[in-house]
């Protein structure tokens, strides 16, 4: 049984998750029990140690929660989601994601294909590739079948409002546009945790609201936990929880 | 989207660059490709040569060209003797100068020789070969030295008659001149001499037993079928070996084209490539985009190459000044070898850049966005 499907050993934070999922794509299914991240005395640091930036971070989220990272620039939020998603190493502590470790590089691969979905404040979208196809990308590395994959680009697509831009080269698109062709790929393998680091920040406050809204109505709507990392009260406040990161802590508000 | 329609993307945004990547691996299939194949197809018109109406070529031991090859007159009447021989045919190669040409391959042969009896005789026939200054010339060689037949024709010090005109299958015989084997021998000061004997045997499966014979009886002489002499000829193996380093010569460079390609891509798409690792992309994967994109470029070249090679060899083929020396022949072992040496210097190219873009790691590269 993969590791990530392995009921967790502790520390369950709201029980069950509300839908089963299966780690390899063809295994047989089973539920998973237990917090859909859970960081333990996390510690962090840059430049050989003379950058601290976290220092004993506890967090957890449970499935299907929304819970915001809240704080201001440099104070280890994006940290925060890269060592959850795996494209960072903590100095100390442990992450664990649907109840399993991040450690090894093709654990991280099979968390980053099946469970995890990154939204960033730059869209990070390939250029001279269509909506449709930057949508695709992570079907691609899944090796997805195309039929599958464009109904639920068109399902996505749709329910962000950019349908008809499907064909459209991202370049063509408005910045608020770039950010919803983003959320689409980060949802496109029907991740159970999905991060997102300022992914309105890039946007003007009009776009941005309108943006972030059509965004946690879809996570929401898709069941998938969320971690948000956000200098913006408004949206902050719009989550679940709002975790305030300070110092290199991680504190209730 | 497929996995091709990311690599196609990829090669298609820097066309400028793909395009400098291409050309690479392009000249150095056509410049493979030229140079094996008039390597090849020079040799094998020496082959030709060589082997006309005969198995056997009897000629120095060690000797390191067969134009430095002295072979005693009389030994061809003594082969003629032995058992099982058909015909000893001498032959004399020298290089004469002519004005205007100061190389012109030169062929002391018998009146029976079969080079001229099975030649074409545009002017002239072959009972009017044989006086001493009497010069038969192949086609090309009388079209180029601009003679007719009865024409005089000087070479070197010496004024010949031509004797008659012929046409053969061969580019170095139809650009050479044919003299009496006697008269060679005096104008190359090789007299009594020629330079290898031609045997034809009654029954070909015979050569064995004729090459202990003559290693019995002339130790300073060997004999070796036609088979053997090509595949152990230095002069042969020289040609091939100059032709094949200088071809990949030509594909180091283009390699070189590859991997700098590459890893211009690469360092231009750091953000790109950590983000499809973010998005579930193993190592593996991006290594595979990398390497795939190398091979694209290395078919897209190769094909360029090849029709490059194709057009610059029917180019040299149509130009009268080479005098038809230059007879390409395109082997299909050679067609081979060029793809797999461009797939192989693309492979090589991709490694470096393919590593490269393994070890990018997604948080450092996204960190300063």
């Amino acid at each position: 049984m993969s590791d990530h499907l392995r009921p967790a050993q502790s520390g369950t934070a709201r029980g069950e998750t509300r839908r089963s999922f299966d780690s390899s794509r063809g295994a047989a299914r089973e539920r998973f029990v237990g917090p859909a991240v859970q960081v333990t005395g996390v510690w962090k640091s840059f430049d050989n140690g003379r950058v601290p930036v976290l220092e004993g971070a506890d967090v957890t989220v449970a499935p299907g929660e929304m819970v915001a990272l809240w704080g201001p620039s440099g104070s280890g939020k994006s940290t925060l989601l890269h060592l959850v998603g795996g494209l960072d190493r903590p100095d100390r502590g442990e992450v664990r994601v649907l109840g399993g470790n991040v450690d090894g590089e093709a654990d991280r691969v099979r968390l980053r294909r099946h469970h995890l979905g990154f939204v960033f404040q730059l869209h990070n979208l390939i250029p001279d590739l269509t909506v449709a196809e930057n949508c695709a990308v992570p079907a691609l590395a899944v090796g997805r079948p195309p039929a599958e994959t464009a109904a639920r680009i068109e399902e996505l697509t749709a329910a962000v409002g950019i349908a008809h831009r499907r064909a459209h080269r991202v370049q063509d698109l408005s910045g608020g546009e770039r950010q919803r062709v983003a959320i689409c790929r980060a949802l496109m393998n029907r991740p159970e945790v999905l991060l997102a680091d300022e992914p309105t920040g890039s946007l003007d406050e009009e776009t941005a609201t309108k943006v972030f809204a059509l965004f946690r109505d879809l996570v929401r709507r898709e069941g998938a936990a969320l971690l948000l990392a956000t200098h913006e009260r408004r949206f902050a406040e719009a989550c679940d929880r709002i975790l305030r990161v300070s110092h290199g802590r991680v504190l209730p508000l | 989207m497929t996995f091709s329609a990311l690599v196609r993307v990829n090669l298609r945004r820097h066309w400028v660059r793909t395009g400098i990547g291409v050309a690479g691996i392009a000249f150095g299939c056509a410049a493979m490709l030229t140079i094996l194949s008039i390597v090849l197809g020079a040799i094998g018109m020496f082959e030709r040569i060589l082997d006309t109406d005969s198995q056997v070529l009897v000629f120095e031991r060690d000797v390191s060209d067969l134009f430095f090859s002295s072979v005693p007159a009389a030994s061809a009447a003594e082969i003629r003797r032995l058992p099982g021989v058909a015909a000893a045919n001498p032959v004399l190669f020298g290089i004469v100068s002519a004005p205007g040409h100061p190389i012109v391959t030169c062929f002391g042969v018998e009146n029976d020789n079969p080079r001229l009896s099975g030649a074409t005789w545009l002017a002239g026939d072959r009972a009017t070969f044989g006086p001493a200054d009497g010069a038969v010339l192949g086609e090309r060689a009388a079209a180029f030295l601009k003679v007719g037949l009865g024409d005089e024709l000087p070479l070197g010090h010496t004024t010949f008659r031509v004797a008659g005109i012929v046409r053969t299958a061969n580019g170095f015989e139809d650009g050479g001149v044919f003299l009496p084997l006697a008269s060679a021998q005096t104008f190359f000061h090789r007299e009594d001499l020629s330079s290898i004997i031609a045997v034809k045997l009654a029954d070909g499966s015979a050569a064995a037993a004729f090459k202990d014979e003559i290693a019995r009886r002339y130790p300073k002489l060997i004999a070796l079928e036609n088979r053997e002499f090509a595949q152990g000829y230095s002069q042969f193996r020289i040609l091939k070996l100059t032709g094949w380093a200088v071809g990949i010569c030509a594909f180091l460079l283009g390699g070189l084209g590859v991997a700098n390609t590459m890893l211009m891509s690469v360092f231009t798409r750091i953000r790109e490539i950590a983000v499809l690792r973010v998005c579930g992309f193993s190592k593996l994967q991006v290594a595979r985009i990398i390497v795939v994109e190398a091979l694209a470029m290395a078919v897209a070249g190769c094909a360029v190459g090849l029709a490059l090679g194709f057009a610059v060899l029917f180019g040299i083929q149509q130009v009268p000044q080479l005098n038809g020396y230059v007879q390409a022949v395109v082997s299909p072992l050679v067609l081979a070898g060029i793809v797999a040496t461009s797939i192989v210097t693309a492979l090589i190219g991709a490694l470096y850049p393919a590593a490269y873009a393994t070890r990018i790691e997604p948080a450092e590269a996204l960190r300063y966005e």
